[in-house]
Order: structure tokens, then sequence, then C-alpha cells
């Protein structure tokens, strides 16, 4: 075992992430620190090919089959300084499936930026399903700029879980499309706390191109003191009887200031696109609620923001 | 022994007189109700004992166990074992019913929680796991709010018609509950307009246009706001004070 892989272990550990499951040989895995693979694992019906680039690692998977456990994906760059391109064609075959855990930890960070570009194709009858959780330190030096395009075939769902909760945002670009076929599904959500001088951009964009094809695209934010957020979620409902949903929440605390624009496009008679926004400071009567069973107003709005940041 | 005085209070929302030199005094270890029509300041009334921004009193004075309270924060006010459930609880993204229970039990316990929900008539198997949010119906969210009361322990519960949005069939169920609240040495500030749930209290007072009109007992008091209070064509209009009160206090 390599010393970077160790101490990749130990920020993984520490961001709460379980280890063991390293060990499984029934669970895939791959662990890549800066732009170096430093532990893989594969199942039946899984290929995953990833080649070391100068910046980072080119990946190119393909999924077979149902694949039955999560996979495991560990990406980060423990120095202060580094840069990290993540490239990913997937290829989720017809009647295959894959749910994906993916940690990024960026704990020293002071100046480090993290690039993840993906393409992604999901074929008929099959699922992909990306959970990310991010890991970063105090400092606020990471650039994260995740850029997805994401075409889902005909009976299939996607489902993508964005998560910044833990440490400083840094700079955060995100940009997902995708393209949804005949009575498919798409449901991305992400939730970010953003705090200092932390910048936060996300576009997530959804058509819902085939009839009876369905959409969710969720946010919640909160910021504090100097941090900025601009949330763009859009969903352009074109296919039969197609039905989207855009809910898009904001907290607001200290000197933050916080943008909500929900798009919603409509091309068919027979379809329906609803939204909803809320943009504020944390609702008066919630933490009333609280500090009337004893906790402090700054516990009561603490508790409000973590609970909807879970 | 006194466990709340409200001497002499006023309270002014923008340009609306809502309470009206008010003055209350609540038995320990009573259920006290607080009676009215619409409008009539009851729900001011409770928010400006638990402390609520915005529920100052501009004049008057608030004592808890004598202790003057007037100008302490809700969480202050909390501690010392004040509570209110509001009308219409407040619904919370992300937070679970065992969660949002448990934030105001001194000492947090599983069979606690799962006591104050068999308590409320909900089974605890499916809902500690439930989010306290928009998927629950008001009458289980009213159920949850009573369950964290029972959980709290509190000295003095104000309960802000705890009766609203519930049904007719378990309104049976709500009045039990605060007696039970009460047998367990909680003093409960029962608001209410109806008159047949104000009818459980030891002791009640009439509210009209932010002051009281009469105390007594729940009959005699529900018997006024029968003949006199639902026919009034006054209702709730402090500069005809003087006809309501005329001869009646």
């Amino acid at each position: 075992m390599t010393q970077d892989y160790e101490l990749m272990l130990k920020a993984y550990t520490d961001a709460g992430g379980k280890p063991d499951i390293f060990k499984e040989t029934n669970i895939a895995h791959l662990v890549v620190h800066k732009n170096k693979v430093i532990g893989k694992n594969l199942v039946k019906g899984l290929v995953l090919e990833p080649k070391e680039t100068p910046k980072g690692v080119d990946i190119y998977l393909k999924v077979e089959k149902k694949i039955e456990n999560p996979v495991h994906l560990c990406f980060g760059i423990l120095p202060k300084e580094g840069i990290q391109e993540i490239n990913i064609k997937a290829k989720i075959e017809n009647n295959s499936g894959i749910k994906l855990l993916a940690h990024c930890v960026f704990p020293n960070a002071i100046k480090v930026v993290h690039k993840m570009d993906a393409d992604i194709e999901i074929g008929d009858n099959s699922y992909y399903e990306y959970n990310e959780f991010h890991f970063h330190g105090e400092d606020g030096g990471v650039e994260v700029v995740p850029k997805a395009r994401i075409k889902i075939g005909k009976n299939s769902h996607l489902v993508t879980n964005f998560s910044l909760v833990n440490g400083r945002v840094g700079v955060f670009d995100l940009d997902y499309e995708t393209e949804v076929l005949d009575n498919s599904t798409l449901d991305m959500s992400a939730k970010i706390y953003g705090y200092g001088k932390d910048k936060i951009k996300i576009r997530e964009a959804g058509l819902l191109k085939g009839s009876n094809s369905r959409g969710v695209i969720k946010s919640r934010v909160a910021v504090k003191d100097d941090a900025i957020s601009e949330i763009i979620n859009e969903i352009t409902a074109a296919g039969e009887e197609s039905r989207g949903h855009v809910d898009c929440v904001e907290i607001i605390q200290g000197n933050a200031s916080a943008k909500a624009v929900p798009i919603v496009n409509v091309l068919n008679e027979t379809a329906k696109v609803t939204h909803e926004a809320a943009i504020g400071s944390v609702d008066k009567k919630q933490i009333e609620t609280l500090m009337a069973r004893g906790l402090e107003q700054k516990q009561a709005i603490d508790l409000i923001v973590s609970k909807m940041l879970r | 022994m006194k466990i709340l005085k409200i001497e002499n209070v006023t309270l002014k929302l923008g340009e609306r007189q809502v309470l009206n030199n008010l003055s209350l005094t609540v038995e320990g270890g009573t259920i006290h109700s607080i009676l009215g029509p619409n409008a009539a300041g009851k729900s001011s009334l409770s928010y400006l004992i638990m402390g609520s921004s915005g529920y100052t009193p501009n004049t008057g004075k608030i004592y808890f166990l004598d202790k003057d309270i007037t100008n302490l924060s809700i969480s202050e006010r909390a501690r010392l074992g004040i509570t209110l459930a509001w009308q219409e609880p407040a619904r919370f993204e992300g937070l679970n019913v065992k969660d949002y229970i448990s934030v105001g039990m001194k000492e947090k316990n599983d069979f606690l929680i799962k006591s104050v929900l068999h308590k409320v008539l909900l089974e605890p198997r499916d809902y500690l796991n439930r989010l306290v949010d928009k998927t629950l119906s008001g009458g289980e969210r009213k159920r949850i709010e009573l369950a964290s009361v029972f959980a709290m322990r509190p000295k003095l519960a104000i309960l802000d018609e705890p009766d609203s949005g519930i049904d007719i069939l378990a309104l049976d169920n709500i009045v039990e509950m605060i007696k039970e609240l009460n047998q367990q040495g909680t003093t409960v500030l029962l608001i209410t307009h109806r008159e047949e749930v104000a009818e459980i209290a030891n002791y009640t007072s009439l509210i009209c246009s932010g002051f009281i009109v009469k105390e007594g007992t729940p009959q005699e008091v529900g018997r006024y706001f029968k003949e006199k209070c639902i026919p009034c064509p006054s209702k709730n209009f402090p500069d005809q004070k003087d006809e309501i009160t005329k001869g009646e206090k």
C-alpha cells in the first residue's frame, strides 16, 4: 500500500467514509489521487478503464448488467496545491444499471482545482445513480467545476445527488445538462452550504424530449457571511404528456446574497412544468418554535439549516 | 401559587390596539382556558407570554413564578419552563419527528419519545422517522406538536387552539391529552374559541377586543359567551369597549 493511498483512505475516513469497503472483493472501487490511480477493484459486468493524463485521469466506464453493490469512487488532492481533471465517458447498456458513490476530498486545499467533465449515455430499461459528496478544508482554496452531459434512453432513470456541506466551498461552478426519452425519469438534487467568500453557481437543465418523460430538479443552498450563490434550474418539456418540476430554496444570512433563476419551457400542449423558488432568511416561526423548546436563536438556525441540507 | 401574572398589558401592532390594559392571573397546576371570538387577541396574548418578536408589550408587566419575564427572550422563558404550541405549527424540511421531539427534552431518551407519541395516538414505528414537513397532515402535525410539549415537561404550556383543524371525532382525544398533560404537572393555558373545549378548564377568562371581559368557572363564562358574545354585533372593536363591558365584569 502506497503512502498516498493510506493518506487518501485517512482523508476519506475523516470525511465520514467507510474504508472497509475498499477491501471487499465484491464491491468495485476506484481511488484517484491527483493524476494517479492508486486503487481499483472491478466486479463482473463493469468495465472501468482509467488512463492517467498529465493533469488528471480519463475514465472509460461501461456497465453491461445491473451491478448489485454501489460502486465507490474516491477523488482527491491532499497537498495544498494541485490540479485534477477527471474526464469520464460512460455507457450504461440496455437493461443495465449502476449506483455510484463518489467522495471528493480536498482537506488541505489552498490552491486546488478539481474539474470533472462527463459524457454519459444511459440505454433503455436502465438506471444510473450518481451521488457525489465533497469534503473540503476550511481555507476555501478549492475551485470545483463539474460538467456533465447525460442522455437517458427509454424507460430508464437518472438520479444525481450532489452534496457540498462540509468545509468551505471555495469557487463552485456546476453545469449538468440532460436529455430524457420516452417514459424515463430524471431526478437531480444539489445541496450546498457556502460561507466566507464562497462563490456558488449551479446550472442544472433537463430536456424532457420523450413522451411521458418526467423530471424534477431540486436545489437547497444556504449562504452566510459574504458568500454568493446563483442557481439556474431549467426544464424544457417537449415530449407528449411530459411533466417537470423545479424546486429551489436558498437561505441567506449575514451579508450573503442569493439569486434563483427557474426556467421552464413548455413546447408541447399536453406537457406541464411547475416551479417553486424561495429565497430569504430562515423562517421566523421555525426559529421561534425551536426557541420555545429551549434552543438559543443561533442553535435553532444551525439546526434548521443543517437539516435542510442533510 | 400564582404561576403567571400579567399586569395591565397593552400591545399595539402597527396602528391596531391588540391587547388593551389586560390583566390575568393563572394558578399553578390548573387548566386555565382563554375563550374568545376570532381576532379577540387570544393568539397575540399567547405570543406575548412566550416572548415572540414583535410582541413585546407597550406597557405592563409579565411575571412567571414571581419573576419579571417581560424583557426575556423566548429561549430564556423556555428554560424557565414556559412553552407554546402554535395554532399552525411550523414545518421543517429534513427534520424528523424523533429529532423534533427531542429538541425540548432535558435528557434525550428513545423510550420517552415513543411514550409521548403513544400519548398522542401516533404509532412510533410509523412516525419516528417521518419528516416534520408538508407530508404530514394538519392533524398529524398538531399531535406531534403536543407530543413535543409532553416531552419537554414544561411548567406552563400555552396551547393555542389545539382543537383547530381537528375533526370532531378526534376532539375527544385532544381533550384527554390536554388533561393528561395537566395531570403530569404542567399548568395549561388553553386558548380556544369553542366553549365546549374551554369547559375542560378549572377556570376560564373571556377575552374580547384585547381585554378580559369576564372570568369565572367555564360554565359561567360559557353561558355568557353564548348569550352575549355570539350574538354581539360589535365583535372586537376596541372603540366600543365601553358598550361591551357595561356592567358585566
